[in-house]
Parts: structure tokens; sequence; C-alpha cells
């Protein structure tokens, strides 16, 4: 009875006539639907109301997104669907709907007189299962049953099913060509995982409106766990089973984490730019470079992938720039962040990120604090892994956009990550003066992208990971983590740690070997995260970023070491000559490098992008960035493999000239690199 | 006879707001909605339209009047007006709202006040024309009791 009924449901959309007056409350579904409308125009959420009333659904009408949270959070399971305007006085509606599909999890339809693409595409991206353009009709009203039938179906689906598929995202094979049905979702998020679908209990599963689960807070913890459970897997592999067994929380069932899972991969995609990449991309971008990654593999291929992804580092470039990143082996195989790093990166309450705990043994002590909120390790092993850096920037900030309800929160945590612990090499006295301004400005976008990358997302959301785009080539052993930024998306907003693709790429060359410990002066500490944060927030550009920049090479690297921290320092040299503009945009990768090298260019003026002599030398006159050299010869050869890097980074710069390895050190010097 | 000589006066003016753009589409939405649940539904809504748009109105002259305009808030305001006349069906007044948020976005004050004068006008024509016109609707409504 109630299978037939509920196709019944499905099939129609007129909600009268398909319903059949039945015994079970499921035979008068979407009768009684019980309906949120958030809108602060009076007028608008009267007719609204009256509109749902029609419809026979039960209405509840609000005209503040506060009270509606409130609403929602005394009652969790008393409403099915949430309807609410974006523009509004005291919240922003898209902010709501990340509270709500974090907190909550139910479907929400996001309405606005707007109809611009890019508001949509907004909607789309903060998971909204659909949107209306106002004036809204009652036609469009008639249908939303169909996201809450979807949403559960998922549920369900994902419920039905823990402990067989290992693809955990099966569900939404099902809900996938449902899903399509609303205007504003969009095709493929599929994963190439979920096509095999051989068992399909979901057809059984008609009654899904009678579905009622009880709902699961993420809290930040949870989150953090689920997080690092992710990683740990990769984010190809996370299936919900997995990750289930790996958070090992009681009372937590695969389906939660289905879900949950839905709306971080929302969230990474739409950090990455909801990137139009296919995933096939990442697919066949990483197996390349997964070998070489060795123990970093699971993480790089996640910040390759998702860097591929999201197009920010073509798949070419991405490929060199690991070939690069890995063509001088330092002796050191580790990665320089280990994933221990990044369970801390993601432990909000501890302010510290600590990325450069992983590495212990490298220089901790070093952790040079090169950006003011940008957590660098110090790793003095070269390693390819950017990746790291960016991951777990990128996851850093995941972590903070996730938690968009706690925004309170994120500003510190963004303040902490701010201050990583590494000892501030590269901070120098002005710089750390600078700390303050550089979170809060850090901390705003982040903070607001973090809501807004809130992932929730309500349709089942993307497979891919094409997650933030971290910067692949970030992170090398010394993986600056800094927060990276998204620069092409940015300035100033969108991700808030989108900054640290940018940053990662830095980093990651600058392989500050191990055997600079205390030695090592802030060079790692690139300020590419200063800059983006400048360039976020309009930062005045501080001269001490460059400072940072000059790396200090010192002189206790080893070839090895250096030929990371040439690279490092080509590229970081590099990316800060290249004026801001000129990178912005022009490539993701080269943002990355550019972005936060050239965001404290910028400031200091005029860094060529042309040229990185004339980067190099503007930085100079500027006072800001000097390369000091103390390390030996090798510090500014011309024979590493950095050309490679450079060549793979500058190629996608259409507007900066080929990498040149004229990097003309001579001369430089570092100035107040504080060690 | 007066009854549906009313009727006939009702539907003549509802069919002239409609054909000279005073009204679009919404507004019939809106008269679907009134049942006899809600026997006055369009009257309430108009009324709390009004109330919206005066206050509406009032915060924008004040930061037209305001030195620096802040060109922000007047579109955020103009929006939520033009929100709520679209929701009613209020077309013409709904044009000149977009066409002062193009003001604006352009930050010409001149322009934006200028179109503001043409916002009001609209409004107030529009006010009237509906004012006589559900008042010709109640009257044949009464009238049509039996």
């Amino acid at each position: 009875m109630n299978s037939s009924s509920g196709k019944t449901y499905m099939s129609t959309s007129n909600s009268s006539a398909g319903w059949k007056a039945g015994d079970a409350a499921a035979d008068q579904f979407p009768v009684g639907l019980r309906v949120l409308v958030v809108d602060d125009d009076p007028t608008c959420l009267m007719i609204l109301e009256k509109m749902l009333r029609t419809c026979l659904y039960e209405v509840t009408k609000c005209n503040r997104a506060e009270t509606a949270l409130s609403m929602l959070r005394e009652n969790k399971s008393g409403f099915d669907v949430v309807i609410s305007d974006v523009h509004m006085p005291d919240m922003d509606g898209f902010k709501l709907l990340e509270h709500i599909g974090l907190e909550m999890d139910l479907p929400v339809i996001m309405m606005s007189a707007d109809d611009g693409k890019h508001v949509v595409m907004k909607g789309v991206t903060h998971g909204a299962c659909d949107y209306l353009i106002k004036p809204v009709r009652i036609e469009a009203l008639k249908n939303i049953w169909q996201h809450v039938v979807r949403k559960r179906k998922n549920e369900w689906k994902d419920f039905e099913q823990s402990g067989s598929v290992e693809e955990g995202d099966r569900q939404l094979k099902q809900s996938e060509e449902a899903d399509y049905s609303s205007s504003a979702n969009e095709g493929n998020w599929k994963s190439s995982k979920r096509r095999k679908d051989d068992e399909d209990e979901t057809d059984e599963r008609d009654d899904t409106s009678s579905l009622k689960k009880p709902r699961v807070v993420w809290s930040v913890e949870l989150h953090q766990q689920f997080v690092a459970a992710v990683n740990q897997l990769g984010i190809d592999k996370a299936v919900p089973k997995k990750i289930l067994e790996l958070m090992n929380v009681p009372g937590l069932t695969r389906e939660n984490v289905a879900s949950h899972l839905q709306k971080y991969r929302l969230y990474l995609r739409r950090l990455s730019g909801v990137s139009q990449h296919p995933s096939s991309l990442n697919n066949s971008f990483m197996s390349p470079q997964e070998a070489t990654f060795g123990p970093l593999s699971s993480l790089n291929g996640l910040d390759l992938q998702t860097l591929a992804a999201t197009g920010q580092l073509p798949a070419q470039s991405l490929v060199t720039l690991q070939a690069a990143g890995l063509g001088r082996p330092t002796g050191k195989s580790g990665i320089p962040m280990p994933l221990v790093d990044q369970r801390n990166i993601f432990s909000f309450e501890n302010p510290k990120l600590r990325f450069g705990d992983g590495q212990q043994h490298v220089n901790n002590n070093k952790q040079m604090n090169l950006l003011h909120g940008i957590p660098t390790t110090m790793e003095p092993k070269q390693l390819a892994g950017l990746h790291h850096g960016a991951q777990s920037m990128g996851n850093m900030n995941m972590q903070v956009a996730s938690h968009g309800s706690q925004s309170s929160q994120n500003n510190p945590l963004l303040m902490q990550m701010a201050q990583p612990q590494v000892r501030g090499q590269m901070l120098n006295d002005t710089s750390l003066g600078h700390p303050p301004r550089l979170l809060s400005p850090m901390g705003q976008p982040i903070l607001s992208n973090g809501i807004a990358a809130n992932v929730s997302t309500r349709n089942g959301i993307q497979e891919n990971i094409r997650a933030p785009s971290y910067n692949p080539v970030s992170q090398t052993s010394s993986m600056l983590n800094f927060p990276m930024n998204h620069a092409p998306e940015l300035p100033g907003n969108s991700f808030p740690l989108g900054s640290t693709p940018g940053i990662s790429s830095l980093t990651p060359k600058v392989a500050f070997q191990e055997d600079v410990n205390s030695d090592i002066k802030g060079t790692v500490g690139f300020l590419p995260s200063y800059d983006i944060f400048n360039d976020l927030n309009q930062h005045k550009p501080q001269n001490w970023e460059l400072q940072n920049v000059g790396m200090t090479f010192d002189a206790s690297q080893h070839s090895n070491s250096l030929q990371g921290n040439l690279n490092h320092a080509h590229s970081v040299l590099v990316q800060q000559g290249f004026p801001s503009g000129q990178v912005n945009g022009q490539n993701r990768s080269a943002t990355v490098v550019s972005k936060a090298m050239f965001s404290s260019g910028d400031s200091t003026g005029h860094v060529n992008a042309q040229n990185g002599n004339q980067q190099l030398n503007s930085l100079l006159v500027d006072g800001t960035v000097r390369v000091k050299s103390e390390t030996p010869t090798n510090l500014y050869p011309d024979d590493f493999g950095q050309e490679d890097l450079m060549s793979a980074l500058l190629k996608q710069q259409d507007a900066i000239a080929p990498a040149e390895h004229e990097f003309d050190f001579d001369g430089y010097s570092l100035d107040n690199i504080p060690v | 006879m007066d009854r549906n000589r009313l009727q006939h006066q009702v539907a003549c003016m509802r069919r002239s707001l409609f054909d000279q753009g005073y009204l679009d589409e919404p507004f019939i939405q809106l008269e679907e909605l009134q049942d006899d649940a809600n026997p006055n539904f369009v009257q309430e809504i108009v009324t709390l339209f009004y109330t919206d748009s005066a206050r509406l109105i009032q915060n924008i002259e004040h930061a037209l009047n305001s030195r620096p305009i802040d060109f922000d808030k007047l579109d955020d305001y103009m929006h939520q007006f033009k929100g709520s006349s679209s929701s009613i069906g209020a077309k013409k007044v709904t044009n000149e709202c977009t066409v002062f948020r193009e003001y604006c976005s352009a930050e010409n004050a001149e322009g934006c006040i200028r179109s503001f004068q043409q916002v009001k006008q609209e409004y107030a024509i529009l006010r009237r024309k509906l004012e006589v016109y559900l008042q010709m609707v109640r009257q044949a409504a009464v009238s049509r009791t039996a």
C-alpha cells in the first residue's frame, strides 16, 4: 500500500490529485508537510503563508532568521522543509541555509527577487535544494515536498545499505535522477564509484515519507573526527561505512555519516570554486603522482585531485609540479604533514594549530610563523608534500567553514591558526606585530567563507572531491600551511582559507630542511599567507611579509634543502613578483604561488610578474623581501629542478613571464628575519 | 441590475488595470488565493503592502537626503520595495524600482533622486486606483448578497 501511494506521490505534481485519502498518514503526504517560511518582507510572508496553506501544508512563518533558527533548534524534528529569503536584514539567507544544513539537516529552499546567475549559483553551492524567484507562484510551492522525500530517500538508502556497498554514496545513485529535477540542481556530482548499483534496494523504499530519523547534531568535535577520518581514508576512498568505523562514535549511524559526507563534499566542491572539471581529471591525475608521494599519497592525492579538480592547477602543471617537487628527493621521505598534523589542525579546541607537530623530528621548533596566521610547518624536508600544506589548510578551512554555526569559534580559531606554532622565524618582530591585523582579516573572510562553505549540500553533493582548491603544489616538507587563499576566487571573500592553496604552493618548495632547525630563519614563513590575507582583506601590504619571504635560507641547509629552499624561494619570489593583478585569476596554481607572494609584492610595490628579477629587485627596493642567502652557493643555483616547477607554474600564467631562474638573489639580504 | 452593473464595472476596471500595466500576474494569484476562509485576502495583502511601502519610502527618502549617500543601503531598501511590489503584481512600480536600482548601482545620485520621484508617483497612482477598485469590489460583493 505504501509503495503504491508512494509512487503516486512521486509521479504527480498536482498536490491534490495524486493523494489518496488513506488511513496511514503517509498516504496523505504531502498534506501536512511542515514548512517553515522565513522572510523579512511582511507582504511576501503573508502571501507565501496563504499559498502554502492552500497547498495543504502546515505553515509556520517567521520574519527573522534568528527566530527561525531558534525555532528549529528547539524543535529539531518539528519541520520538514524550510523556505527562506536570501535578503534579510538580520542574517544573510545563505548563512541561515548553512546553519540549518549543519545543525538540522533539513532541505532548504531559497527565494529571492534577485535572479542573477551568481546568486542562484550561490544557492546551489551553499546547499540549497532549490531556488525560487520572486514573485513566487503557487505552482512552484506545490512541489516542494519533493525535496523532503528526496532527502529522506537518500538517507534511508544509505541506512539500508550500511554494511553492504562499500561505496557509500550509492544512495546518491537513486537520488541522482531525482535530484536533478530540482530547478537549482545541477548534474554532476556523481562519482564514478556510484555507478555500480547492483542491488537496488531502494526501489522498495517508496515509503520514505514516513521515515523519520533522529537528527544528529554535528558538533565541532564530531565534525573534526569526521574530517580526520575522511582524510585518513583519503577523500576519494572515504565511504560512510569506513568513516563510521574510523570515527567510532557510538550511536552514529552510517546514514548520518553519509548525509554529512554529502554536505562535506559539497563544501569542498564549493571551496574549489564549483569547478567544472570533470572528476576524471582528478582520477587520472592523481594516479601517476600517487606513487611518488609515498606516504603522502593519501594527502597528496586529495590535494592534487581537489586542486586539479578545481582546475586550479591544470593537470599538467600539477604533474609537473609534483614531479618537480619530487624531483629532488631530499633524502627525507617523510611527509611533512603527517596526518597527525591534520588532526591537529582540525582541532578547534586547540588554538595552536600545530602544523609542525607532525614533524617533530623536524625542526619543530621552528615552527615558523610565517604568516601570522599561517601555520607553517617548517619542515626541513623538502617534500613534495605540497598537498599537505594545502590540504591541511584546506582542511582547516573546512573545519572552520563547516562550523559556520560556530562562527564565534571560528574567529578565534582562525586567529589561532594564524599563529602557527611555527616559530617565528619568519615572523619578524614587525610581522609579529601584525598578527592581529592579519588575523582579523583572515578571520573574517575565512569566517564568512566558512559559513558560506558550509557543506550543507542538500542535494547529493557531488562525489568528486573537488575539494577546496588546495594548491597541490604547496606543501612540501616544510609546508607552510598557510591558509591558502583561493586567489582566484577571492578577493576578500570566498573561501576563507582559500588562501591556502596559494600558499601551499609556495611552501612546498621551500623544503626547509630539517637540518635547519632553529636556524631556519623564518624562511618558510613565506608570506604567501600574508599576502593572501592582504589580498583578501585589502590590507595594506606589510613589509613584514616580504621579509618573511626572504626566506632565510640558512646556511645550514644542505644542498637538498637548498634546493628545496631555492625552489621555494623561487617560487615564492616569483610569486611575489607577480603583481596580484596579473596573477590573480590567471591560474590557480599560479595564484597560489603568486598570490601568496604577490600580495606582498603588491603592497611593496610593483612586483613585476614579468621578470623574476625585477620582482626580486623590486622587492628589494621596497625593502621588503629580501632573500638572504646565507646558504652557500646552492641557494641560487639554476640547476634545481626549480625550473621545472617554475615553468610549470608559470606556464599557466600567461601574464607571467616564463620563470627565469634568474632570480637575482645576489645581493638580497634578509632583514629582520627572526630566528 | 445594480449588482450586475457593479459587477460589470468591477470587471471593466480590473481589466483596464491589467491592460494599462498597473497590475500583473501576481495580482491574479492573490485573487485566486482569496476564498471563503479569507474573503478579504486581497485587501489585507494590499493594506499590508501600503504599510510596508510607506516605511520603505520613508527610509529611502532619508537615505537620499543624507550626505554622503549610502548607495548600498539605498539599494537594499529598494530591493525590498521591489520585492514586495512585485509580489502583489504592481508592475509599473516594480519597473520604476528597477530603474532606480540601476542608477543606484551606478551611484548616480541625480538619477536616483529623479527615478525615485517616478517610483513615488507610480506608487501613488497605483494606490489610488487600487483603492477605488477594491472599494468597488467590496460594494459589488455586498450587493451580491441575496
